[in-house]
């Protein structure tokens, strides 16, 4: 039996560059993958020939069986530049591993006739071939997906920044509009805020609406009643306002003990309360227009 | 040695907490407080923990308990000047100081001291 060294597909990936170049493409355009509306056919082929140039030069120099080697440090990079575009571009993550696939069927047909009598030998380089596409292929899925969820992070980041603002409604008196659910992580981000704002302003009410919070279940009423406790702590008493109908519902079906703190159905009450606590004054053109 | 000061401010006591507390000195403080209290005849103690940056549930409990001596011999405990850092660990470790009263400054804790000594009256 003789030994799989790759030495033919080294040799055709030298010689016959060009022609797998054209056959490559030809196959891809052909294919039913190809999204001529995301990508122009002269950025894939500029694409193609630079991913065959890169794999030429990687099975030179490097191990056939081991991707991961130093040699293959410029196609991988390459493949991550390429899958993060892709998925950019609105490509999904297995049209993205196509195009690494889809050079296998260029490549074994040139093994095939390079190996026209040697069928043992064929087998063998077809193996190896195998190999090194699947990897590349996978790696390149590998990295699509992590292009994917860098921008699912930076979103999250985002929202987390926009979603918790707090505003000074009065002297001494905060508010702080909650929209979306309430995880953890962001409750720490809202406790974070609201305390330092407490600190800032020297309020000693903050009410918290939870007007734009679409579901309440026993971990988001406790990870209000630790904003509770933490304000309160701060010297800050707290009144929750905006609280649905369906809402006060499912407080009471889960047991949800709410008494200790001040509720109100709407922000304008919860405000009216406030102002009467800490004994605001009004303005006097706003106070006495009746 | 080192000892945590104990002031006395017309009817109230003012502790500042300013290094970090180990048992000794939390049970010295105790001791000392409680004899302040009966001998100065306080009403409030304001305890001012604002340039702690860390602490941790003994610190808590020891709070809370000189909240409760305190209360036994009738003067009213408020803990002024936690950190938002400090009140989200304490809130985390669920020690939310039930029965103590907070305030955000030493000026507001002293009003609201007055205040109570006022209704009381």
């Amino acid at each position: 039996m003789t030994p799989a060294t790759g030495r033919t597909l080294r040799k055709i990936l030298a010689q016959y560059q060009k022609e797998l170049l054209g056959d490559w493409l030809q196959t891809q355009l052909a294919a039913s993958t190809l999204r001529p509306d995301l990508m122009r056919e002269n950025e894939l082929r500029e694409q193609s020939r630079e991913l065959l140039a890169l794999l030429q030069s990687a099975a030179q120099n490097g191990n056939l069986e081991q991707t991961d080697g130093p040699e293959w440090a410029g196609i991988r990079e390459f493949l991550a530049r390429l899958s993060r575009s892709r998925a950019q571009q609105g490509f999904s993550s297995a049209e993205t591993a196509t195009f690494v696939f889809s050079l296998k069927q260029p490549l074994f047909t040139r093994l095939r006739t390079e190996f026209a009598q040697d069928a043992q030998g064929l087998a063998d380089e077809m193996w190896i071939a195998n190999n090194v596409l699947d990897r590349l292929g996978l790696y390149t899925t590998e990295m699509y997906l992590k292009g994917r969820e860098e921008v699912i992070q930076r979103q999250q980041r985002e929202m987390m920044e926009l979603s918790t603002p707090v505003v000074q409604l009065w002297e001494n008196i905060l508010a702080l509009p909650l929209i979306g659910t309430l995880d953890s992580e962001r409750t720490q981000v809202v406790m974070e805020s609201l305390l330092q704002k407490i600190v800032d302003t020297g309020a000693s009410i903050a009410i918290i609406d939870i007007t734009g919070v679409p579901t309440v279940d026993t971990l988001v009423a406790q990870h209000l009643l630790k904003t509770v406790a933490a304000a309160r702590l701060m010297g800050a008493d707290c009144i929750i306002s905006g609280i649905r109908p369906q809402i006060a519902q499912t407080i009471v079906h889960l047991g949800v003990n709410l008494s200790d703190v001040t509720t109100k159905a709407s922000l304008a009450d919860a405000f009216s309360i406030a102002l009467k606590r800490t004994q605001a004054k009004l303005p006097p053109q706003m106070g006495t227009t009746s | 040695m080192e000892k945590i000061p104990i002031l006395k401010m017309g009817r109230f006591l003012l502790v500042t907490i300013q290094v970090d507390m180990h048992d000794q000195l939390a049970m010295q403080l105790q001791e000392n407080l409680t004899d302040r209290i009966v001998a100065v005849r306080a009403r409030g103690v304001l305890i001012d923990i604002s340039s702690l940056e860390v602490v941790d549930s003994f610190i808590g409990r020891m709070i809370s308990n000189i909240a409760a001596m305190a209360r036994v011999l009738d003067a009213e405990t408020v803990v002024v000047g936690i950190q938002p850092a400090v009140a989200i660990t304490l809130v985390e470790l669920g020690l939310s100081l039930e029965g103590v009263r907070t305030a955000l400054d030493v000026d507001r804790g002293m009003a609201m001291l007055q205040q109570q000594l006022a209704g009381q009256r």
